[in-house]
């Protein structure tokens, strides 16, 4: 991790909770992101890990709790909102657009950056076609990063799933972020793909400076990659700090080993 | 052996996002618009023209018009006549009420009127889904064949409701022999097929397919769903809007609200199901299969079996022999004609070769 500096907090989120009627997912969360550091939730299936990204990102809108993103306080995180303030994100179910090509695909991530009207481009005159080339180069980009060239033109239903988790790193990549929120993204994968994995948001984070919060199962994986790592359990937050700091704190190892009664 | 890209290299961005980027497919395409505009017009007689080509072409935009919505955008409609009538009794009002009102202008009118529609009745689609949608936009098949024939104004209060398209003429030229409509009607067809190609190759198709595939992630790259939905309804119910003044004015000549029944909605969405969801060439396939195949199995029955059976039996065969083809196509291939005509390309390619 050379010449990366992490920086200030941009990303504050204050007491969140959040109820699905009477089932609390979320309970009086707090904790914030710095800027280009790699930042871990993680925590037992169903202590709240995703809807937490999704509070991030505006999906979820919480009841309680303030959400402070680059300086701006809100109540809550609209999806439009999140993406135009350069928040990516990918997800644990790969939620790719099937019918479409890969370039398709990470051609979309650069939507909100493409300006060109309804007539421009039913008629392809003006910025229509001009964006399209000039679109087009940037993503090129992001598949020569991540590896992908040799199934631009590939429909994604028949990728592998090691190669659809890649393509929907890139449809999120191609936004340009400043902040990217990854759920799961090693999941089923085997060791060499985690590899890979692990080397491209490495990757990102360093040469890009982009902020990565991440969710992951893999602590191998979390321990080596994050800088801070936040632990949730049944909703709650249970711990908090560097790896080391996490790997020692009594309550984490209860809620993962289980405690001697 | 003659269809292959073996040779052509794209070197910009530009040439390979062409609409068709191998060679051949672009020669092709220049030799069915150069026999569509001018072979057809001086080789095949009138009959031909005005009751076979010209509702092909009719029903393709139609069918063109709600592949966008269903096949792109991925909402179910049962409304397409229903905006095939708005678009007919809008061009006729603007031609009435409206002096000197050019008829392309009235048809665009026409087709704008219909996408203010579509839009109204696209708004359940920012809640409901699939089937349910589909039910939904029943309600718009069902209430605007109502209000037309409820409301005499839209029929310039004429008894029967029936409307008689007037005379179309551009420029002093007036449309009246078959060959001209069918140029008419034929040049608008191509140029709203381009128009389509352009939008779903452009950021708005992609919005759609987004949309269409997986909405929730489409939301959060920061696509409007709102604005896109109805985006998709607007422009699908305009290119019904279209056909269905193309439909009064150059094809039936008199249209009553009822003749735009919910039997014509079910037709266009076989189309877009037999021709291929989700592509501009398969609503071109499925309107010929739609409408070229009864006549053709017609024509077949009257040939061959003249004399073997009673009228009454080979008339019934007829649509036996129509529905057999539907089930079989689909199983063949259910992505559409669409997608065996991209098959058959896929292997021309190798040919004569196995690999």
């Amino acid at each position: 991790m050379s010449g990366r500096k992490i920086g200030e907090v941009i990303l504050d989120l204050q007491n969140i909770s959040l109820r699905f009627g009477g089932v609390k997912a979320l309970t009086n969360i707090s904790f914030d992101v710095r800027e280009h550091e790699v930042r871990a939730i993680i925590g037992p299936n169903g202590a709240g890990k995703s809807s937490m990204l999704n509070v991030i990102n505006g999906v979820y809108h919480p009841q309680e709790g303030r959400i402070n993103f680059r300086g701006e306080e809100r109540r809550k995180m609209e999806p439009h909102m999140a993406a135009m303030q350069g928040i990516a994100r990918t997800f644990q179910n790969i939620a790719l657009f099937k019918g479409m090509t890969v370039l398709d695909n990470v051609m979309t991530g650069r939507i909100t950056k493409m300006k060109a009207n309804f007539l421009e481009q039913a008629i392809r005159i003006g910025r229509a076609g001009r964006e399209e080339v000039e679109h087009r180069k940037k993503v090129e980009e992001v598949i020569d990063f991540l590896e992908i060239q040799h199934i631009r033109k590939t429909p994604v239903g028949r990728l592998p799933y090691g190669l659809q988790k890649r393509v929907e790193l890139a449809r999120a990549l191609a936004a340009e972020p400043s902040m990217l929120l990854l759920d799961e993204p090693m999941a089923g994968m085997n060791v060499e793909e985690k590899q890979d994995m692990c080397r491209f948001i490495l990757d990102v984070n360093d040469q890009f400076g982009t902020t990565i919060v991440l969710i992951e199962h893999d602590m191998g994986v979390v321990m080596d990659i994050s800088d801070r790592v936040v632990v949730l359990d049944y909703g709650k937050k249970i711990g908090d700090g560097t790896p080391d700091e996490v790997r020692n704190n009594q309550e984490v190892i209860a809620a993962y080993l289980g405690v001697a009664h | 052996m003659f269809y292959r890209e073996a040779g052509q290299f794209k070197t910009t961005y530009l040439a390979d996002q062409q609409i068709f980027p191998i060679t051949q497919d672009r020669i092709g395409v220049l030799l069915i618009l150069a026999v569509a505009f001018v072979a057809v017009p001086m080789l095949f007689n009138e009959y031909w023209i005005k009751a076979i080509l010209i509702p092909f072409l009719i029903f393709s935009l139609a069918a063109l018009g709600l592949n966008i919505l269903t096949g792109y955008a991925g909402q179910l409609s049962l409304g397409s006549a229903a905006f095939m009538a708005v678009g007919a009794f809008a061009s006729y009002n603007f031609m009435l009420r409206v002096d000197g009102m050019p008829i392309l202008i009235a048809f665009v009118c026409g087709g704008l009127s219909a996408a203010v529609v579509g839009i109204a009745f696209g708004l359940p689609s920012l809640r409901i889904k699939g089937f349910y949608l589909a039910v939904a936009t029943l309600a718009a098949q069902f209430f605007i064949v109502w209000a037309l024939t409820k409301f005499g104004w839209f029929s310039n209060y004429s008894s029967s409701g029936v409307i008689t398209a007037q005379e179309m003429q551009i420029f002093g030229y007036k449309f009246v022999t078959a060959e001209s409509k069918y140029l008419l009607v034929l040049s608008i067809v191509v140029l709203l097929a381009l128009a389509a190609k352009n939008m779903v190759r452009s950021s708005i198709g992609r919005a759609w397919m987004a949309v269409r595939d997986m909405d929730v992630a489409a939301e959060v790259i920061g696509i409007r769903i709102m604005h896109t939905k109805l985006l998709a309804f607007a422009v699908s119910s305009f290119y019904c809007g279209v056909a269905g003044a193309l439909y009064a004015y150059a094809y039936i000549g008199t249209v009553e609200p009822e003749g735009f029944n919910l039997d014509l909605s079910f037709k266009i969405l076989f189309m877009i199901i037999i021709g291929g969801v989700g592509s501009i060439v398969g609503a071109f396939l499925g309107a010929a299969f739609i409408v070229l195949l009864p006549i053709a199995l017609d024509v077949m029955v009257q040939e061959w079996l003249h004399g073997i059976f009673p009228p009454s039996i080979s008339s019934n065969l007829q649509l036996v022999v129509f529905g057999g083809l539907i089930i079989f196509f689909l199983i063949v291939e259910p992505h559409g004609l669409a997608r065996l005509w991209q098959i058959g390309k896929q292997k021309l390619r190798l040919w004569p070769f196995p690999h």
